[in-house]
């Protein structure tokens, strides 16, 4: 069995696999809940300055698919609403209790520099292995000047991080936003403040329903709605490209990251991990399943690593980053080709008629013997998956690369690009 | 003309493709503390291994079943799961169907024993030895889990081959492919099991004897004997016990199966007699009729078998309770008084039936042999055991069929099995610590 001991910033846990701030982590009951069943750390929801916040009564919406499986969720919950003086308390007795977890604690404050020390030093006080700074999130506090107010501002972002890092000995992961425009700029900020991690994504903003009775939003309080927090499954191709983004970026890259959004399975946090995380955290799916979720979760991803011949997660991290290019850089000369496996196809003639319908009309039908044939004319198809997503039937479409007849030639220097290079391009 | 074209040898009910197993996984909904995980005696963790199938752990789904179930494969086949985890499926709720959980067992399972690999490996050595006599379901579970502790097993079974009843006794239509051998060698292959076929309880090896060179005993001997319906004409040839009939085809090889005359009646109402019918039917009987003393509510066999019988085309016939068999030398008839229940009693009703019989299988129930016991203590045909699976004489245990833990199904053995492991192996430590 493959190691899946994790280090981040300096915090080490036996398994990558944390639970994120948010209701899970909101006290030691549910904590404690979470390392009996094998989580690898936690980090604790987020503490504020006292007097403790007020959480309104209706604080979730769902996007469901159309069997009640749960794509999203949306939260307009806010940050702890305990008194800070218990929470601290729970933080120091829990990490006594279970040393070998990761014990990470989130907190948030206004922007300025003596109420983060102070927190932070409370903090310190309790033995916990690192701070998150939560710069994202984006209902209720943002209103107040924090969250997502502070993150979305690259320059607040490093002040808070020097500000944190200047008063504590602690590792500081700083947690990103994803409603900005471009996840660098503050993914970059906090390098240059000093962060030791960056932890993304937080919640993206979002109205995930309208009740169209109430005429109001989803979870509606007292016939008003406002937007919330958007995390689960949906949001996990937003996370993994912004993941990928400071990876590959040569200031940030090589950055400790915590990949969070929508893991739900062993496979998603490897996808992640492939992209540079070195850890993941979890929310949604423990919300929709309970705890016992990482169970298939750190099994999954040892037998995978097995698989793959690899005893840790070291050969994991980042395996896939350099293959994650500018558009610019992609092969125009690479084809591909949809191929039908009529043994498995079941005609229902879906990949019909999208094809004559929204793209490129080259899957033909032909009489068989009592169904339907559909044949994909190679000169016609462009090779754009579609079909091949749309198929209910696993594998039946196959994209198949064609033979190689020229060479690599990549839109920077391609013919028809008015700007195209003409030197050779340097390696 | 036999209008039933499938082999006795071919699969009943068809492995799932990745496809049919994917989309079965999600139809779970992994409920907390599950009915159906309730509902299964050896309590396979059933939301957790079908979460492994749906997230492509096809190995962390398989050593979660043989966690707790290391007959797994067998389990996945066999085991009448309409009335065990499928019945309690919640989806069965708002949709009458469960989620296929026998099916994806079997899915998960064939992936292991087919790759070859191994689930577990052992803890180190303990130095003691434990005695298994009988190497079917309840012997194969003990053994394996003893071996999985440390402990150094003697596997011993009166027969040429390990597997008990997967090998000799279950429908072949259940246990396709020779998978009752394929998965005795995963189960051995674990290692610290030396097995001994053809070693008979007082025969070539006695229980005082195993008392003396082991630390342990289990007996899971099963049910040996065969009930007798001690009527005239019952010597006739051409009368058989309908497990001694399984038994001749399950180790006949496919290519030469045994054959059947033309009419077959089957005696009894429980799955021996429907396997038995099933069979019988699928080697190319004519008519087979399977007659039942008592009502179809009555019939040990469930609902689904029942069905499968019929749709295989079987005549059920029930209230006829067999009086006495004709023939010259060689049975040609049978002959049932009708009978009627009234306030739970079975009575004739002094009317008859004659069904012409080329072949008639006894399937009435099974009893213990008690010969080689040695005097351990049974009560109602069962050899008695207290709540640790410890038998009357101390360091004696028993498990399976033999033994009254529940009803007689494969899973019960294992169960039954894996719990006297742990019994044996808290008081081997024990004794080791008291000793030390």
């Amino acid at each position: 069995m493959a190691d899946l001991r994790c280090t981040i910033a300096g915090i080490r846990s036996p398994n990558p696999f944390w639970l994120a701030s948010a209701p899970p982590t909101d006290k030691a009951l549910n904590v404690v809940r979470a390392y009996q069943a094998g989580w690898g750390g936690v980090v604790w929801k987020t503490l504020g300055e006292d007097p403790p916040v007020v959480n309104v009564s209706s604080r979730y919406g769902a996007h469901m698919d159309t069997e009640r499986r749960i794509l999203g969720i949306n939260n307009i919950e806010l940050i702890s609403d305990r008194p800070l003086e218990v929470n601290l308390q729970e933080i120091a007795q829990v990490k006594k209790d279970w040393p070998e977890r990761a014990l990470v604690v989130s907190l948030m404050a206004r922007m300025e520099e003596s109420a983060w020390v102070e927190l932070v030093r409370k903090i310190e006080a309790t033995g916990a292995d690192g701070l998150e700074l939560n710069l994202g999130c984006p209902h209720g506090m943002c209103e107040r000047g924090m969250g997502s107010a502070i993150g979305q501002v690259p320059e607040m972002v490093e002040n808070v991080t020097r500000w944190v890092k200047n008063a504590t000995r602690m590792p500081v992961i700083v947690k990103l936003t994803p409603n900005i425009t471009n996840i660098l700029w503050s993914a970059e900020a906090a390098k240059r403040g000093g962060a030791d991690a960056v932890a993304l994504i937080n919640t993206v903003n979002s109205i995930v329903s309208v009740d169209l009775d109430a005429m109001a939003p989803t979870p509606t309080v007292d016939g008003k709605g406002t937007h919330g927090g958007y995390c689960g499954p949906a949001v996990k191709p937003i996370a993994l490209n912004m993941v990928a983004e400071i990876s590959r970026n040569p200031f940030t890259a090589g950055i400790p990251i915590s990949g969070i959004g929508g893991i739900s399975t062993w496979r998603d946090a490897a996808e992640f991990i492939a992209l540079g995380a070195h850890g993941v955290q979890v929310c949604t799916a423990a919300m929709t399943y309970g705890f016992r979720i990482v169970e298939d979760m750190i099994s999954g991803l040892s037998n995978f690593l097995d698989s793959k011949g690899m005893d840790s997660l070291e050969p994991l991290i980042g395996a896939a980053v350099k293959n994650v290019v500018n558009w610019n850089d992609l092969n125009m000369n690479f084809s591909t080709k949809a191929v039908i496996d009529q043994d498995a196809c079941i005609d229902c003639g879906r990949c019909h008629i999208v094809c004559e319908d929204t793209s490129h009309q080259a899957i033909r039908i032909s009489a068989g013997e009592g169904r339907r044939v559909f044949t994909v004319e190679p000169d016609d198809c462009v090779g754009c998956n579609l079909c091949s997503h749309v198929c209910p039937v696993p594998s039946c479409i196959t994209m198949q690369p064609e033979p190689a007849t020229q060479p690599p030639l990549t839109w920077t220097r391609h013919p028809q690009n008015p700007f195209r290079q003409t030197a050779p391009e340097t390696v | 003309m036999n209008d039933s074209p499938l082999s006795v040898y071919q699969d009943l009910v068809p492995p799932m493709t990745d496809l049919q197993a994917s989309a079965e996984a999600n139809r779970c909904l992994f409920c907390y503390d599950a009915a159906c995980t309730r509902a299964c005696p050896t309590s396979i963790d059933i939301p957790g291994f079908i979460r492994g199938i749906a997230t492509g752990n096809l190995t962390g789904a398989a050593t979660t079943i043989f966690a707790e179930n290391i007959l797994g494969g067998t389990c996945g086949r066999v085991c009448p799961t309409e009335t065990l985890c499928e019945q309690a499926c919640v989806r069965t709720t708002a949709e009458d169907r469960p989620v296929a959980i026998g099916r994806l067992q079997r899915y998960a399972t064939d992936a292991m024993i087919t790759s070859g690999r191994q689930p577990f490996e052992r803890a180190p050595a303990t130095g003691k030895t434990v005695a298994v006599v009988g190497a079917g379901p309840a012997g194969l579970s003990c053994a394996h889990r003893l071996a999985l502790l440390g402990h150094q097993v003697s596997l011993y079974d009166a027969k040429p081959k390990a597997g008990g009843l997967n090998e000799y006794g279950l429908a072949a239509y259940k246990m396709a492919d020779d998978f009752a051998a394929r998965e005795v060698a995963f189960v051995l292959g674990i290692g610290g099991i030396t097995l001994y076929p053809e070693h008979r309880l007082g025969h070539e090896i006695t229980l005082d004897g195993l008392r003396q060179t082991h630390d342990a005993v289990f007996l899971a001997i099963g049910l040996g004997g065969n009930n007798r319906l001690s009527i005239p004409g019952e010597d006739l040839s051409g009368v058989e016990d309908a497990t001694a009939f399984i038994e001749r085809l399950r180790q006949s090889p496919p290519s030469a199966p045994p054959a059947v005359p033309e009419t077959v009646v089957v005696i009894g109402g429980g799955n021996t007699a429907i396997d038995a019918a099933i069979q019988a039917k699928r080697l190319g009987a004519a008519e087979v009729t399977l007659v039942y003393r008592r009502g179809r509510e009555q019939m040990k066999a469930t609902g689904w078998e029942q069905e499968l019988a019929l749709t295989s085309g079987v005549i059920l016939r029930t209230f006829a309770e067999p009086r006495r068999m004709d023939g010259d030398g060689h049975v040609q008839t049978i002959t049932f008084e009708r009978t009627t229940l009234s306030d739970g009693r079975l009575t004739g009703t002094g009317s008859t039936l004659t069904l012409p019989a080329d072949l008639v299988l006894k399937a009435v129930g099974q009893t213990l042999l008690t010969g080689a016991l040695a005097g351990i203590a049974v009560q109602g045909g069962k050899i008695v055991v207290d709540d640790a699976a410890q038998t009357s004489i101390p360091g004696v245990y028993a498990g399976g069929d033999c033994i009254a833990s529940g009803e007689d199904l494969t899973v019960q053995a294992v169960e039954d099995g894996k719990r006297a492991a742990h019994a044996i192996d808290a008081t081997l430590r024990l004794s080791a610590l008291t000793a030390a």
